[in-house]
């Protein structure tokens, strides 16, 4: 009776200790988006995590998988994040400019309210699709830890190039149209 | 007789502020609702932070304060924008329920092992009486005793 207390108590301990450990690995996968950037630098292309989610600029949702045939600019950005403001209008002329070609420019509002998010559109021009994440639900899956972020995906879905931060100066506006030039070729 | 209506006085005094502060019902505190809601951005309750996030989310506090509207609708609202993580208190129902049992269990549980281990060790092994000294032995004990105490 006393061998299976104890039995039962080291049973529970390492019960315990396998759940804290199935919970370490599940963190730290969730936090594996982190690699895309640093698998995009050394010139592999990982797959872009799918999503569906809300679109702010008009009723219904978009799949990023539905976009596959197209090169897309994805763009993580919030109304609160001062510079997104700059890169805005940037992100535009490139939806412009390159839309003829099978480039779409999305926008992830994220962590923000939709009224804050819209009304930032209508500031600046915006007319590529936005959808809205408010909760954050996909930032880990691409290891976005700040705003604005930006991943550019060829036409299979994968990821050509990451930018961390604004895509403000001009090396970062060349270094952006490189990677979508890269994406549009593939 | 005097002295209860002066107590009672003094009560409906002491009460009238407050009955006067909310009118209709309990109007909520802007510093209440910043305790009980966490930034989505820094992940600190909103009094903690004061990232353009969390600056933003207060002033809709205050709007909607101002407008009247009560301390869960306020909560539902942000709700509905930032998902339930954005409660400090994770809510006492459904999945938010996880929150509130799985720490009482742990706990729980791990009182329970603490017991099983300490009966198993406390019957592990009854103490066995110490040997009675040799004659020899007694006999140096006393003599070191002695010089000790001499």
């Amino acid at each position: 009776m006393r061998r299976q207390a104890l039995l039962a108590a080291q049973g529970a301990a390492v019960g315990l200790v396998v759940l804290l450990l199935a919970l370490l690995a599940w963190s730290l996968l969730r936090q594996e988006g982190g690699n895309l950037a640093q698998l995009a630098a050394r010139g592999e292309r990982p797959r872009a995590p799918d999503f569906t989610l809300e679109r702010l600029d008009r009723e219904g949702s978009l799949t990023l998988s539905d976009l596959r045939g197209r090169a897309v600019v994805l763009n993580f950005w919030a109304s609160w994040c001062a510079p997104c403001k700059e890169e805005a209008p940037f992100l535009e002329r490139m939806w412009r400019e390159y839309r003829a070609k099978g480039l779409v420019v999305v926008g992830v509002d994220a962590k923000d309210f939709r009224r804050d998010a819209r009304a930032f559109a209508r500031r600046f021009g915006l007319t590529f699709p936005l959808v809205y994440d408010g909760p954050g639900d996909i930032l880990p899956a691409y290891g976005v830890t700040g705003f604005p972020e930006t991943f550019v995906l060829d036409r299979e879905g994968r990821v050509v190039a990451a930018f961390a931060g604004a895509v403000n100066g001009e090396e970062e506006r060349a270094r952006l149209r490189r990677a979508v030039a890269r994406a549009l070729g593939a | 007789m005097s002295c209860l209506a002066a107590a009672l006085a003094a009560l409906a005094a002491a009460l009238a502020p407050a009955a006067a502060a909310a009118p209709g019902g309990e109007r909520p505190s802007a510093a209440d609702l910043e305790a009980q809601l966490v930034c989505p951005v820094c992940e600190t309750t909103l009094d903690q932070s004061s990232s353009p996030a969390a600056e933003r989310m207060k002033a809709f506090i205050r709007e909607r304060i101002a407008a009247g509207d009560s301390e869960q609708e306020i909560k539902d609202k942000l709700v509905r924008e930032f998902g339930p993580g954005v409660l400090a208190r994770p809510p006492e129902g459904g999945f938010g329920l996880l929150a509130w049992l799985l720490p009482l269990a742990a706990l729980a549980g791990g009182a329970a092992a603490v017991a099983l281990l300490v009966r198993a060790w406390a019957r592990a092994r009854p103490r066995e009486p110490a040997a009675p000294l040799d004659a020899e032995a007694e006999r140096r004990v006393d003599e070191e005793l002695a010089r000790f105490e001499g």
